[in-house]
């Protein structure tokens, strides 16, 4: 078990260094941030002078290193844009975007279920193919056109919610949330909807059709010849067969949302870390850049990593294996 | 406190804020200023929210006009021509109460021309600045400047003892790694003071009760609520719904929207900033043509072609939704030196720019590549898109390589580009600005945005000797010769001058600054 352990996290360390080192080659075909940074006025020397300080003119193996000497210690330099330390601006940022994905994912599980069921039942009625038929919108509208579509329609036309922002945050600790004011939680309504609502129409597909399949199955058919009544054959019986694959493509799906919440984020103004990163890519801060592509490299290999795990604790299968070499 | 408690709290003061909001002003623009730190960066938004709070000496108001801020009267000493003597606005106190005096001013200006200052180019012609008095002031230039007011309006000043008790002495670096003071607080003498500020999410400034300019302008808005909305469609939306007030930066697509909505006003005028062509003319070949060694753009009548060869009137039409002004020379109209003239030799001449071709020897055109930014200024790539089928009326085929500004820019500071798309605001309000830049041969330190590869001693002679003409007729005559051998060279091919679109609630009353900054101590509410 510890052998497997070791090996896996040190695939996932070198996975880490070659993310860092693909994202830092191509930071130079970005741009060049000097002149974001010089302002209008700079002369030739102060360019040369500021990629001298930078360490711009090193080679980039060289740049590399360095980043990695900082991040080891926890160190990942100064933002070129606000100019303050990116370990302060995550930690600033972090909690709008998890709490913004939390309440997104919690949204697509809940409904996505929910929905997958009543369709699997329902397949001939006409509820259900209309859900379904609406869910092909989910699926195939890019995030930022439902955004802007539900910005138009629930606070332009409605004036129900706000278009932009977090509203009003409290603070907790070192912690900034938004669920503890009215106007915090009108703000999440839509960005949420907008990030889960792919994620929504993913898992409603997959449970609808994994039900179908289950409810097929011969102990479905020998429960009903029992006489079982059908909340308890649909749900205690089929629904939870279904699970395994949901939970899995569910655990995957929450690293994207997260990851992916930077078009979200960019279309209601939300103060996360996917903002930031947009706002480092025009910018050309690398610190922030490299900062967020190794943090979303962390989170996915971790969960890779923990059901990895999972599937060591769960198939027997990889445990003999495992005694054999 | 429990959860309900905290809710409750939340609301009331929810409701507290919606009780004050009668004066206040909710202030939406695509950017956030990068840093409090005024001289740390020298940038439209970052000296925008800068100037609410701080205050230079002399400042333009919101139609580009030269008034008095921090020093009431200034002009040039009279026996040493390179002295300048200002004199300041006695009683002014920062928002922690403290005196403003002229240690302050020096403080201030010599942190200004330390090497991580952005704005020490402005500066670079001082040689010292003295305190003469408590509340006289003189600036020495290495040789006569006179100009110097002019570089001296986004130059902010600090108080020294809060500088120093507060580690803010040097202006913040990249390198340090620290976290420096003044790039997150403020101690102006301005009319607004900060309230709270979290970097790219909201800065809430209140009205300073007692600043010294309280009567003398209308400080209707009290308090200022600052948000960065990135989005195009989300600015507008914010201001559609009512839950912004002002927004800069309309886009030209959305004028007709917010325009034709009750209770909205879009407030229109020609922005500092033109927008033009450079073109490489000095090498001996180009590398993105497919003509072997020979540059056509060193023929002074195939650039000129060029430039008949792109209709203006169809650009600012279609592209720009009558949403600009047709340029003729790189200066925008409110720049000394600028001649209406000049600016309106711009015409379109498809024949004659044929017929210049022939006779340069290209009758058969010849293919370039022209760079053009996607995201830097109105509709930068459409324009480009759409110079591209003029030219080719002409013969030339222009391949078009749009990319972002941050990959853009560094074509024409590396001379990687032949044909490239600009554009250029003139802060000093004076030609020789622009000339120092675009004109003077690329060196050390002049020319460092000339990617023309044009270069004439004697221009460049002209042009250092500007700054040292005191006499203001023989200066602006030496001006305009320059801007004659501009003209006649066909150095760049001006397209238009950008107009400015501010989006506002009927209820605001302003104008339109030329330069983009929103002073709010001159809005009125009604």
């Amino acid at each position: 078990m510890l052998a497997y352990i070791v090996r896996r996290a040190f695939q996932s360390f070198v996975v880490l260094l070659v993310v860092g080192l693909v994202a830092f080659s191509m930071f130079r075909f970005v741009g060049d941030p000097i002149d974001n940074m010089l302002g209008q006025e700079r002369t030739q020397a102060d360019i040369e002078r500021l990629r001298g300080e930078l360490g711009l003119d090193l080679p980039f193996p060289v740049q590399y290193f360095k980043f990695l000497q900082g991040a080891a210690q926890g160190n990942f330099g100064v933002s070129y844009r606000q100019g303050r330390p990116v370990s302060t601006i995550i930690k600033e940022r972090a909690p709008a975007t998890l709490e913004l994905a939390l309440v997104s994912g919690v949204l697509a599980i809940t409904v996505g279920i929910g929905l997958g069921v009543f369709t699997a039942i329902r397949r001939r009625g006409f509820a259900a193919n209309a859900i379904m038929t609406i869910s092909l919108v989910g699926v195939s509208l890019p995030t930022f056109l439902i955004g802007i579509l539900l910005i138009y329609v629930f606070s332009v036309e409605l004036n129900l919610l706000p278009s932009f922002g977090r509203g009003e945050t409290v603070m907790i600790g070192g912690w900034s949330t938004g669920f503890l004011t009215a106007s915090g939680l009108k703000a999440l309504i839509l960005p949420a909807i907008t990030l889960g609502l792919y994620q929504m129409t993913l898992i409603m597909r997959l449970v609808r059709s994994e039900m179908l399949e289950v409810l097929r199955a011969d102990y479905i058919r020998f429960a009903r010849a029992r006489g079982l009544n059908d909340r308890v054959i649909n749900f205690r019986h089929a629904l939870k067969n279904t699970l395994v694959p949901v939970i899995t493509i569910t655990g995957l799906q929450l690293g994207s949302i997260i990851a992916f919440a930077i078009i979200t984020e960019t279309v209601f103004q939300w103060p996360g870390v996917g903002l930031l990163f947009i706002n480092a890519i025009q910018f050309v801060d690398i610190p922030v850049m490299a900062a967020y592509l190794m943090l979303i490299s962390v989170m996915f290999v971790s969960i890779n990593l923990i059901v990895d795990l999972l599937y060591y604790a769960i198939d027997p299968r990889l445990r003999t294996e495992g005694k054999t070499t | 406190m429990n959860l309900s408690k905290l809710m409750l709290a939340a609301s009331a003061t929810a409701i507290l804020a919606a009780g004050a909001s009668a004066d206040t002003l909710r202030w939406a623009r695509a950017g956030d200023a990068l840093t409090l730190d005024p001289h740390a960066q020298n940038e439209g938004p970052t000296s925008a929210l800068a100037h609410q709070i701080m205050e230079p000496l002399v400042m333009r108001d919101m139609t580009g006009a030269m008034v008095p801020a921090l020093a009431t009267e200034w002009g040039p000493s009279a026996d040493n021509p390179n002295v300048w003597t200002f004199k300041l606005r006695e009683g002014v106190k920062f928002h922690d109460g403290a005196d403003f005096d002229s240690a302050d001013v020096v403080f201030s200006l010599n942190r200004a021309m330390t090497k991580d200052s952005d704005y020490k180019e402005l500066l670079a012609s001082v040689k010292e600045v003295r305190a003469t008095g408590k509340y006289t002031v003189e600036i020495e230039t290495d040789g006569p400047n006179p100009i110097m007011p002019n570089n001296l309006t986004n130059m902010f000043m600090m108080d020294q003892d809060w500088a120093e008790a507060n580690n803010a002495v040097k202006v913040q670096d990249y390198e340090g790694g620290e976290d420096t003071f003044a790039a997150k607080n403020a101690n102006g003498t301005g009319p607004y003071r900060l309230v709270s500020r979290e970097p790219d999410v909201k800065t809430v400034l209140a009205v300073n009760d007692s600043y010294w300019g309280k009567g003398e302008f209308p400080m209707e808005v009290t308090e200022i609520v600052y948000t960065p909305i990135q989005n195009a469609s989300t600015r507008v939306a914010a201001l559609l719904s009512g839950e912004v007030d002002f927004i800069q930066d309309v886009p030209v697509q959305d004028l007709n929207r917010v325009s034709s909505t009750d209770g909205l006003d879009v407030r229109t005028a020609p922005q500092n900033r033109v927008i033009f062509f450079g073109m490489n003319q000095g090498d001996a070949d180009l590398k993105s043509d497919n003509i072997d060694g020979k540059n056509p753009l060193a023929d002074v009548r195939v650039r000129q072609a060029m430039s008949m060869a792109i209709n203006r009137d169809a650009i600012k039409q279609v592209v720009m939704r009558g949403q600009s002004a047709p340029a003729g020379m790189i200066s925008p109209p409110f720049v000394n030196g600028w001649d209406k003239a000049m600016d309106g030799s711009s015409a379109t001449d498809v024949e004659a720019a044929k017929a210049l071709m022939t006779e340069a020897g290209y009758g058969d055109g010849f293919s370039i590549t022209l760079n053009c930014p996607n995201d830097r200024y109105i509709n930068d790539e459409a324009i480009c898109q759409a110079s591209v089928g003029m030219l080719a009326q002409i013969g030339v085929k222009v391949n078009l390589d749009a990319k972002p500004k941050a990959q853009h820019f560094p074509l024409i500071n590396n001379l990687e580009t032949d044909f490239y798309m600009l554009g250029w605001g003139v802060p000093t309000y004076d030609s020789e600005y622009i000339f120092n830049f675009l004109v003077h041969s690329k060196g050390e330190k002049y020319g460092s945005w000339n990617g023309t590869r044009f270069g004439n001693g004697d221009l460049d002679a002209k042009i250092e000797g500007l700054a040292s003409e005191t006499n203001l007729a023989a200066r602006d005559a030496k001006i305009g010769e320059i801007w004659q051998v501009v003209q006649d060279e066909q150095l760049y091919i001006p397209i238009h001058h950008q107009v400015l679109n501010w989006g506002m609630a009927s209820n605001v009353g302003t104008g339109v600054a030329p330069d983009d900054t929103a002073k709010f101590k001159y809005f009125t509410l009604n």
